[in-house]
């Protein structure tokens, strides 16, 4: 027993501890844990709730579109569909939201796949400009149904989650970092366990290759759709439940674009770059809309703030970071934090290229 | 009933075929994916509001203002964001994204979200078979054909036009051949740009003015060039007024037909690309590998 503990605690401290990127996990995962602690203001916590169901549908197109480079314009049609889903059998069948937001995100999933039925036969921006069809389409045809599907308005008036704000808070941030985590195992390229990842990335870097190697592109590429469209569903069906109405905002264009903001923003193809441009801009704009202009000119700093991040980090937010406080070994792979001179485990020096350079500008220069 | 389905079906697809030939060849040249684009058509439409209402110019004044300063606009763009970042395309996106709700915002703030109007360019109307058509109809529908031969003209017989297509086919061996790739990027934007200024000029008195008017054409654009095959000209202009042909049909004759004039386009742009992958007239492009 002791030693099972003396054992955690050395992983702990050689596995989390010394890389600055888990570091960084570790404590934003505690901060939200220990929020409801510090403060119980409702609108703090209202804000990082649904910023929590934003990053959860952020990662989601992460999985699909920065791994599997699947280009999705449209993903508010995932998010859509498992929110009105929901709606539709809380409102008409009076299902609980245990019920719901399950059958919602299997809706998500199921709308994955067809949405990936043209996946199969286009790439990049073309496959990107007919998914963001689907959504569209769809809200075109709830417009033409207004009894069932509530029109402009939507479905309100569903069950609330739970009886109180913090209740509230602690599923749906409990189900934001265990969707994170498997999102992570997902598309994890080093990963023992699955294939996915690396499947997933060959894909994306050339699927003619993929295939040539014995890859079974067009059901990977299904996965790929089906399960970012089941963790958009959850993130849809949570959303329609906590905010208790499901209309056609979910559907609109700019609804599809905002998680491709945030991700870009934060880094495309890492999961913690969708949660951290989410964690960034979302409470950031909520923030600004208090201030005193704020309700008219915060799309104005959001915007500018976009291009601005843009043009210096092209790559995004955490990526930039990420380069400046870790390293990898060149000889083990093995992350180190940026301030060793020698890796941690094979004591290889871990900045050889400016070293060497250094060496051949004195040469240079005798 | 027919006379004025012809007549209005010109009107919208002339202004998409203009606003889609500048999409796929900023797309194509400087490899754009320019989603701002409709933003910039939204812009000259407000600045002919403007120019003409507010400053009290004439009509060509106003014109040639507004298209000018709006392709300048466009220059200004390039050069301070999409230049920079020109190698990480999901980069230029989202900055194209940003600029169009910049734009977007900014005139939100200054016109509020009231809808305004422009009068007509050329009053009145003509009787066709008992149908009334008016006059403007006539003048967008001529002015965008027009528009077209104009950038045909540009493209197939001026020494400027060659050295586009040059770029558009191998930037590289264009690069080779002394072709300043860069300029002919910035000037392709400034051509691309001021061609949305010339579908919001001749669309300007038919259109109800709204800061958020640039999403609907955004999404038909996208349609059209897709539709048309990326890259191919000549395809997303057929294609423009094949979707406005479409439209036009769908809000005469389906009841609730307004809600569905989005929902059409697409769903013939989806068919059609799941029939032929590759667009209309689009070559089946081999995979570019690296």
């Amino acid at each position: 027993m002791t030693l099972d503990i003396v054992w955690l605690f050395r992983w702990f401290q050689e596995s989390v501890m010394a890389v600055p990127g888990r570091v960084v996990a570790l404590i934003f995962i505690l901060f939200l844990f220990l929020l409801p602690l510090i403060t119980t203001d409702p609108s703090a916590l209202r804000i990082i709730t649904l910023t929590s169901i934003f990053a959860l549908y952020a990662a989601s197109w992460d999985v699909l579109s920065g791994f599997t480079g699947q280009v999705s314009f449209g993903h508010g049609l995932f998010f859509g569909v498992s929110a009105y889903t929901s709606a539709m059998l809380n409102k008409y069948f009076l299902l609980p939201v245990w019920v719901t937001i399950p059958i919602g995100s299997f809706g998500g999933i199921l709308v994955g796949l067809i949405a990936g039925i043209p996946a199969l036969r286009l790439r990049g921006f073309y496959l990107g400009l007919v998914t963001l069809a689907f959504p569209i389409i769809l809200a075109g045809i709830i417009f033409v149904f207004p009894d069932v599907t509530g029109g402009e308005v939507g479905i309100y008036g569903l069950t609330r989650l739970s009886g109180s704000p913090t209740l509230n808070y602690y599923i749906i941030v409990l189900i934001m970092i265990c969707s994170l985590l498997i999102m992570y195992k997902l598309t994890d390229a080093g990963s023992k366990f699955l294939r996915t990842g690396l499947i997933f990335r060959a894909i994306k870097e050339d699927e003619i290759t993929a295939r040539a190697s014995g890859i079974d592109t067009m059901k990977y590429k299904l996965v790929a759709f089906g399960a970012s469209g089941f963790f958009a569903g959850i993130a849809g069906g949570l959303y329609a439940h906590y905010m208790r109405v499901a209309g056609p905002s979910t559907l609109e264009l700019f609804f599809s674009f905002s998680p491709i903001l945030w991700t870009i923003f934060g880094s495309m193809a890492t999961i913690y770059g969708p949660v951290a441009g989410t964690f960034i801009l979302f409470p950031f704009m909520e923030i600004i809309r208090f201030s005193r202009f704020g309700e008219e000119t915060r799309y104005i700093f959001f915007a500018f703030i976009l291009i601005l991040f843009l043009i210096f980090m092209p790559e995004g937010l955490t990526v930039w970071v990420r380069d400046k406080i870790e390293i990898k070994c060149q000889r083990c792979k093995l992350i180190n934090i940026m301030t060793r001179k020698y890796c941690r485990a094979c004591r290889a020096p871990l900045h050889m290229e400016e070293e060497n350079y250094l060496i051949k500008e004195k040469g240079g220069t005798n | 009933m027919f006379i004025s389905i012809l007549i209005n079906s010109l009107v919208s697809g002339g202004m998409f075929a203009i606003l889609a030939v500048g999409f796929s060849l900023v797309f194509g040249v400087a490899k754009i994916l320019n989603m701002a684009h409709t933003a910039f058509y939204m812009v000259t439409v407000f600045l002919i509001f403007i120019t003409m209402k507010i400053l009290g110019l004439a009509l060509p004044i106003a014109a040639i203002l507004s298209i000018i300063v709006t392709a300048l606009l466009g220059i200004v763009c390039y050069k301070l964001c999409f230049d920079r970042v020109k190698v990480h395309q999901t980069a230029v996106m989202i900055i194209s994204v940003a600029i169009a709700i910049l734009f977007q915002e900014i005139f939100l703030i200054i016109f509020t979200g009231h809808f305004r109007r422009v009068p007509p360019f050329i009053p009145g109307f003509v009787t066709i078979a008992g149908v009334p058509v008016l006059n403007q109809h006539f003048f967008t529908a001529g002015a965008s054909l027009v528009t077209l031969i104009g950038l045909w003209l540009l493209l197939s017989k001026t020494r400027l036009g060659k050295a586009i297509r040059a770029v558009e086919q191998d930037i590289e061996i264009a690069n080779l051949f002394g072709i300043n790739v860069s300029r002919i990027s910035m000037l392709v934007m400034g051509i691309s740009v001021g061609l949305a200024g010339i579908a919001g000029l001749v669309i300007a008195p038919v259109v109800v003015l709204h800061p958020l008017m640039w999403t609907g054409p955004l999404v038909i654009v996208l349609a059209a060039v897709v539709l048309g095959g990326m890259g191919s000209i000549k395809g997303s202009i057929i294609a423009a007024y094949i979707l406005g042909f479409a439209e036009t049909l769908v809000v005469f004759l389906v009841p609730g037909g307004s809600f569905l004039r989005g929902a059409v386009s697409l769903a013939i742009m989806v068919v059609v690309l799941l029939v032929r992958p590759e667009g209309l007239l689009g070559v089946a492009f081999e995979e570019e590998r690296l």
